[in-house]
């Protein structure tokens, strides 16, 4: 069973009306201001709709505690699930003190810790991201952001538990992937997912922080096309109007889909979990073989050399 | 921008020049230039044999893969791993040019395919899988190719049993194909675990520069990790974190020397000591194919032999020289001054 078959006909039914929405959509610009959206629900918004009980947790162990990371256990649908998230601030004294949502070395080492203890105790993992990006910054290189990172996504790739990633808003750069490496990649409706933001790659293509209008147009980095190239599984609806006007409903929906994919991911065996982990994502990048022309990446062994 | 960096783009853009000029795009010219940091002058020739280290202060020039692995190997003596992979261009890009258009110059500038060539090769008579990032194509992004054939080159050297050596040198994650270059971040996580699985090492050189997404995956997962002197190592450049914090960087900022420092790589190298010291920790590292993976085996292996010796003793009509033969040894195990 591929991954894309995951939830049956209802939810490819929604998701394929979802995606040929979007399409009609053409200023991308106005995607990425509602994922944006200042009254949007945050990651401890849903854990506290999603949950029953839960218990935050602080600090790497190693440096200090990032509030632009939240991480922690809590009972959902009757059972324990650690919750991992980057964390914005609505006002601007609470937009500070989570750094506006990008983690620095400690949030990924902390995301790494909690990991581990889903690990240990036999706990799924589920990921709710939401940032502009890892945080850049000279005190976080110097502690190692980059290696924070990669370790993350090592992290979650080895685990041995279901994992499953939401993308709730903005989903922007290596910061956004170093919680994505799940089994099933869900993407909210009006959530982007990118290799940079587009004020950064802005920046870097245009070499003007100004045309981050043109990039948003490039990037394409809404649920539709991330949904046509792979790189989420699931589409979810959001409430008429955008996940902003009812955050309720929102979580409500995502408590649908998120137990669905859990309950779909207990009853596969861990191996064959991690084995279609490893090949969802070898898969992702379409390149040109000039022998056997337009393909995906290999899925599976490699071909031998020639 | 620092002096060195702005130094830097300057010696790339010149080597790019000279890339488009040459009859065999893969080597430069040799012709007449001068260091950025000490002025000397030199010939092209004279800075290839010194491995494009300036003779008289040690700057680093940039090095293509092909140069670099001839560096590395014997000369000539490696053999290209999957070269026809071409980028495609999912996401219709287009900046200030269209994707494809890009491509096709950093093809026709280069001589390359992709920013990456994967290579089998023997590092101080040492066989091992070499990934090879390139930085004079497309600033050595990581697009789909560069993480497909990464991710091969792990599951060559696991296959193989060989030890894969990465040099990096890289602006990141490939911007022009969006996400999906993006999650090659994953992908080349993934596939370094075939390695671990098969007890592989993995031995990372970090070059200048080695930013983004690729630091902030492969470049960052090497069980030995090396850097060259004065290379740029981060996951947000200077220029970024200027704009973005306002905080003023000092002058060393992510460079080799001071990540030394901050515990991010073992050593700082020199390139003209690279291929020793990459086949010096080969050699510590290999592991003789006769010695025993676990103590189990070992006290079989041990039992075994003592077993050929008694049976050798008890066979009195056999000559002197075979009784030798099947006596205890050479190998593990007591008497021969291994514990």
């Amino acid at each position: 069973m591929t991954s894309r078959e995951h939830g049956g006909r209802f939810v490819r039914r929604v998701t394929d009306r979802l995606v040929r929405a979007p399409e009609q959509q053409d200023d991308l610009w106005e995607s990425v201001q509602l994922a944006r959206h200042a009254e949007r629900p945050y990651t401890l918004d849903y854990i506290a709709r999603l949950c029953t009980d839960f218990e935050e947790l602080h600090g790497d162990r190693l440096y200090g505690d990032d509030p632009a990371m939240v991480a922690g256990i809590g009972r959902f649908h009757d059972a324990p699930v650690v919750f991992i998230g980057q964390q914005k601030g609505r006002d601007t004294q609470e937009r500070t003190y989570r750094n506006f949502g990008m983690a620095g070395p400690e949030g990924y080492r902390k995301a790494m810790r909690v990991m581990d203890l889903a690990e240990r105790l036999g706990i799924p993992v589920v990921t709710l991201i939401d940032t502009p990006g890892a945080f850049p910054g000279a005190g976080a290189e110097e502690r190692g952001q980059g290696g924070a990172i990669s370790r993350s996504i090592q992290a979650m790739w080895r685990l041995t538990v279901p994992t499953v990633a939401v993308v709730i808003g903005e989903g922007s750069s290596g910061g956004a992937l170093g919680l994505g490496v799940a089994d099933r990649v869900l993407m909210l409706e009006n959530a982007t997912y990118s290799v940079i933001s587009p004020e950064g790659g802005s920046a870097i293509l245009w070499r003007d922080a100004g045309k981050a209008r043109l990039a948003a147009q490039a990037f394409k980095p809404t649920a539709a096309n991330c949904y046509r190239w792979g790189v989420v599984d699931v589409v979810v609806p959001e409430p008429a109007g955008g996940a902003h006007t009812d955050h309720d409903e929102a979580a409500g929906i995502v408590d649908q889909y998120l137990h669905r994919a859990l309950t779909d991911l207990g009853s596969i065996p861990a191996a064959d979990r991690r084995r279609q982990r490893r090949e969802r994502f070898r898969r992702l990048g379409p390149l040109r073989d000039p022998e056997g022309g337009i393909g995906m990446a290999s899925g599976r062994e490699s071909p031998p050399p020639g | 921008m620092s002096r060195v960096g702005r130094n830097i783009t300057v010696s790339i853009d010149r080597l790019r020049q000279l890339a488009h000029r040459a009859d065999r795009p893969r080597r430069l010219a040799a012709d007449e230039r001068s260091c950025p940091r000490c002025d000397s002058h030199y010939s092209g020739d004279e800075m290839q044999r010194n491995l494009r280290v300036c003779p008289a202060c040690g700057h680093h020039f940039p090095v293509t893969a092909h140069e670099r692995l001839e560096q590395l190997g014997e000369p000539g003596g490696y053999v290209e791993l999957w070269p026809e992979l071409r980028a495609a261009d999912p996401l219709e890009f287009t900046d200030l040019k269209p994707y494809a258009v890009r491509i096709r110059e950093a093809e026709a500038q280069t001589g390359l395919g992709e920013a990456i060539v994967c290579a089998e090769l023997e590092v101080r008579h040492i066989p091992v899988v070499a990934a090879i990032m390139d930085f004079t194509f497309m600033g050595g992004s990581m697009g789909a190719v560069v993480g497909e054939k990464f991710a091969r080159a792990c599951d060559h050297a696991a296959q193989r049993g060989l030890p894969l050596v990465v040099l990096a040198a890289s602006g990141g994650a490939r911007m022009q194909e969006g996400v999906l270059a993006l999650m090659q971040m994953a992908k080349t996580v993934i596939a370094l675990d075939t390695l671990a699985d098969a007890g592989m090492p993995v031995i990372v050189v970090l070059a200048h520069p080695t930013t983004g997404g690729v630091w902030a995956s492969f470049a960052s997962l090497g069980d030995v990790t090396y850097a060259e002197p004065g290379a740029l190592i981060a996951f947000s450049g200077p220029r970024v974190i200027e704009q973005t914090t306002r905080e003023t960087l000092p002058a060393d900022f992510g460079r080799a020397e001071r990540q030394l420092a901050n515990g991010q790589v073992d050593a700082v190298v020199d390139r003209r000591e690279l291929a020793e010291r990459i086949g010096r920790v080969l050699h510590i590292l290999d592991r003789p194919e006769t010695a025993p993976q676990s103590s189990q085996p070992k006290q079989w292996a041990q039992e075994g032999a003592e077993r050929v010796g008694r049976v050798a003793q008890s066979l009195p009509g056999l000559p002197r020289r075979v009784m030798e033969r099947m006596r205890p040894g050479p190998g593990p195990g007591p008497g021969n001054g291994t514990e």
